[in-house]
């Protein structure tokens, strides 16, 4: 993928470059500009192109969505604040073409799309299915965990009963399985390519396929300098939907957002993926500038307070919290505005309509009041956690908390946690007395939310809350139909306890900000990664 | 010469010592940093099991003596271990962002040589003067800015204002390929594959980042040229030399100079090594895949194969610096030599 390709590539080449294989040239004939080719800029580093492996950060999942297919995907829909998103409640096929479920709701039978072949040229399997499924329940780490929370859990419930038919076996029926297969987890690797190249001591091919993907996707990925930038090209034959309008696409990596905002105002760039939200507020104003920020499905940024530590026991001080907090000051200063006020909303829940608005606002009488009634009139001094890693945001929230808890009594110092250890300290431990946190769920149903956030000794419950009647409230609508009699009902229950019992205390829904001059058709999905497949170029 | 050659293999001999301090040393500051990596690189959805996991493939279940002997036999047969924010082996990073940092750092000081040195000679011969002033508030300014702020500054200026200087999108921009690897610097490499057109690409992209940490290093450079100078030109053999009366030129630069070079030479060297660590930011501004951001992104998340990578690198390297500023005393000042 460095310099042997290019090598290869150029003695390959000689006089005749075809245009229907073109990769790099040492310089890009100037045809080739912008009509065929976009340059995407973004601030993280990918450090893998297998999802599967351990230690695989959030911005390699990309190659997962741009360069593999799924059984499903989801469909789209229009997205609030402009542009494109994933639609939820919509599952399209992939690389399934069509599907069915048992009427018990154990059995699902995918049909693979016929004309299916991987990017050697080799057909796709239900073989390949089953390999890629085992490999992502068994490799341990996130993949498991992901591939778990949809009810998928051992390679005996997959069966590959001919080429093109490929059953799932469940344990019990789930709402949660069918999106679940849509995630970038479950992504079907050539199987064959990959066990020329596993080992004894490494069964799953991690090490090949770390570095070489493998699979039947809309890009191929040409070009990998870790650190700088990945190129994609397009795979012509892909079936899995429309074919992308783009041949290349180049993502550079550019940590300093000064500079990647200066890139995509010159135009040079045509795309900056996760800007700041000061930038996306200031480039919404200019000409040129396309800024589309989508509030982050099934995401809240909270303020926790610990049940560990004792005045948070007290439900007139976490009370007093939340209506002590200056919501709209840190909305603005903090999210310049971008995202969804999660403050302010009606103390009735006549919906489950999910992120929802909490029945608190900003109301000192009110706190002082709880604060009175408290076991804590005469305050208490706490420390604020916050990440170094999200400082962007936490830290003017944190600061602007400050000075509000300090007018009811409660004296806080902020405490600056390095990113390696807020993990730990704020989830793991779940140790920190009052902190901020973000936890978005991928799969968009509010049972989800609340299975992760709000079940004693699960990982982003770092308020170590724990009610009983929430624990069976959660166990017994996670895995229920959305359109079950009793869904509803017991969302709103699960509503009324959070908004009383108060163990995180939402602010707002953070936004995920891209600007775009020179292209269109952007799509935002709820795991924030960047989906090239549907870009296009813009027309005036 | 074998005395010179002798010198040369007691300075590496001394130098064994040092980097064995600088495992040991490497190893349990990593060892001592806050935070858990196998938590970190469990993700985000990750249960107990799965981060123990974890730690048990990255080894850290094991006693701290037990993984130290474990690090110091791999480091005996060459490998440095893996980068987990990398995903690459460290060996590998290293090689690739080692002469990233080396060519912008190397010249950026050739440039910055190129004007203080003269800019410290010229202030010297006349202290005092409008020029000595110009030096100084030149120097001070440069020194002064924070590099990125430079670095921004200049971006904002020659590409976004102006549109003369290329995208600060790294080494190169995306419409060229990275020569052949030889030596890992671009400029050299398309020199030696004889791709001009990607030598002069290699350059343009060079030129910023390069003139952001030439005007921070100028400062030390040239003020110490200006006082080495001025010492210089005031002792007595300059006094006797003008009275011998040989020309103004041969007494500047003959004798004057040359002896005012080796406090220069010594500042170099160390202006160097804080310039190779210090350049995180114009990295980061610059999109430069450097050796500092990489080793600042792995300290953030106790990446401990990097980190330890990169101290044991740069120990190495500092080793190799200060030799060849050794020699270069040698060279200049014969009395070292001979001894």
């Amino acid at each position: 993928m460095t310099d042997a390709s290019r090598r290869t590539f150029l003695k390959l080449s000689g006089g005749t470059l075809g245009a229907a294989m073109l990769p790099f040239l040492k310089v890009m004939p100037a045809q080739a500009q912008s009509s065929s080719r976009i340059v995407v800029v973004s601030g993280q580093t990918i450090n893998s192109l297998d999802l599967h492996r351990t230690g695989t950060n959030r911005a390699s999942y990309q190659v997962a969505v741009n360069c593999y297919d799924r059984l499903v995907s989801f469909g789209t829909k229009d997205a609030p604040g402009g542009g494109l998103s994933y639609d939820y409640d919509v599952i399209e096929p992939e690389l399934a073409e069509s599907w069915t479920i048992s009427d018990d709701g154990l059995t699902m039978t995918f049909k693979i799309k016929s004309d299916a072949t991987f990017w050697d040229g080799r057909k796709v399997t239900a073989a390949d299915v089953k390999w890629s499924f085992d490999r992502a329940v068994s490799a341990g780490g996130f993949p498991t965990v992901q591939m778990k929370a949809g009810g998928l859990v051992r390679p005996d419930q997959f069966e590959a009963v001919d080429d093109e038919t490929f059953v799932i076996t469940l344990d019990k029926p789930s709402k949660l399985t069918l999106p679940d297969l849509a995630v970038p987890v479950p992504f079907i690797i050539n199987s064959e390519v990959a066990k020329a190249n596993a080992t004894d001591e490494d069964p799953w091919a991690m090490e090949y396929l770390h570095t070489t993907p493998a699979g039947s996707g809309a890009f191929k990925v040409v070009r990998w300098d870790q650190g700088q930038q990945l190129v994609y090209e397009r795979n012509d034959a892909w079936v899995g939907g429309p074919l992308p309008s783009f041949e290349q696409v180049i993502v550079r990596e550019v940590p300093s957002p000064a500079t990647r905002r200066a890139l995509v105002e010159r135009g040079d760039v045509q795309m900056s993926f996760n800007i700041p939200n000061k930038d996306a507020s200031e480039l919404d104003a200019m000409d040129g500038v396309d800024v589309y920020s989508t509030p982050i499905e099934n995401c809240i940024h909270c303020l926790c307070p610990n049940f560990n530590f004792e005045p948070f026991q007290d439900a007139n001080v976490r009370k007093a919290l939340a209506y002590a907090i200056p919501y709209e000051a840190i909305f603005q200063t903090a999210a310049y505005g971008r995202g969804a006020p999660m403050w302010g909303g009606e103390a009735e829940i006549a919906d489950i309509a999910w992120p929802r608005k909490s029945p608190y606002m900003t109301d000192m009488t009110k706190a002082k009041e709880h604060m009175a009634a408290s076991g804590f009139a005469s305050g208490f001094e706490v420390p604020l956690s916050i990440s170094l890693g999200l400082a962007d945001w936490m830290e003017p929230t944190a600061l602007l908390m400050q000075e509000a808890f300090a007018e009811i009594g409660i004296k806080t110092e902020i405490e600056k946690i390095p990113g390696a250890n807020w993990r730990s300290a704020a989830l793991v431990e779940k140790r920190l007395p009052l902190h901020l946190e973000n936890f978005g769920g991928w799969l968009n149903t509010p049972d989800y939310y609340f299975f992760w956030a709000y079940k004693h000794g699960h990982l982003f419950n770092s308020s170590n809350y724990l009610n009983e009647e929430i624990e069976q409230l959660v166990d017994s609508t996670l895995h229920i139909p959305m359109d079950d009699p009793a869904y509803a009902p017991n969302i709103k229950r699960m509503f009324e306890i959070a908004f009383e019992d108060l163990p995180r205390i939402p602010l707002w829904q953070p936004a995920l900000n891209v600007a775009m001059n020179g292209a269109a058709g952007y799509e935002f999905w709820f795991h924030r990664q960047l989906d090239v497949r549907p870009l296009t170029t813009a027309t005036a | 010469m074998s005395a010179r050659s002798k010198m040369i293999l007691g300075r590496v001999a001394q130098a064994i010592p040092v980097v064995m301090g600088v495992v040991v040393i490497s190893f349990l500051l990593t060892r001592a940093l806050p935070g858990d990596p196998a938590a970190y690189f469990a993700g985000p959805a990750a249960d107990e099991a799965s981060i123990a996991e974890i730690r048990e493939a990255l080894g850290l279940d094991k006693p701290l003596f037990q993984q130290f002997f474990l690090y110091v036999g791999d480091l005996a047969r060459g490998d440095l271990g893996t980068s987990l924010t990398t995903g690459q082996t460290v060996m590998s990073d290293l090689a690739a962002r080692l002469p990233a940092s080396l060519e912008l750092t190397l010249v950026a000081l050739l440039l910055s040589c190129a004007i203080a040195i003269p800019l410290g000679v010229l202030a010297a011969t006349r202290p005092g003067t409008w020029v000595d002033h110009m030096c100084r508030v030149l120097v001070t300014a440069g020194v002064s800015m924070p590099t990125f702020f430079t670095g921004i500054v200049l971006i904002y200026v020659f590409y976004y204002l102006a549109g003369l200087a290329p995208s600060p999108l790294g080494r190169l921009d995306f419409i060229y390929l990275s020569p052949p690897h030889v030596t890992g610097f671009y400029l050299i490499d398309a020199a030696l594959a004889g791709d001009w057109e990607t030598w002069f690409g290699a350059l343009k992209q060079l030129i910023l980042p390069a003139t952001t940490l030439a005007l921070f290093t100028l400062a030390p450079i040239a003020r110490m040229t200006r006082a080495a100078m001025l010492s210089a030109l005031s002792s007595d053999f300059i006094r006797t030399a003008r009275a011998a009366g040989l020309g103004s030129r041969k007494v500047l630069y003959g004798y004057a100079f040359r002896n005012a070079l080796l406090p220069v030479v010594t500042t170099l060297g160390m202006v160097f090594s804080f310039t190779l660590g210090a350049n995180v930011l114009v990295e980061k501004v610059f999109a430069w895949p450097g050796i500092g951001s990489y080793a600042v992104e792995a300290l953030v998340v106790s990446d401990y194969a990097a980190v330890q990578g990169f101290v044991l690198a740069m120990a190495l390297l500092f080793v190799a610096l200060n030799l060849v500023i050794d020699i270069a005393y040698a060279l200049i000042d014969p009395r070292i030599g001979l001894n």
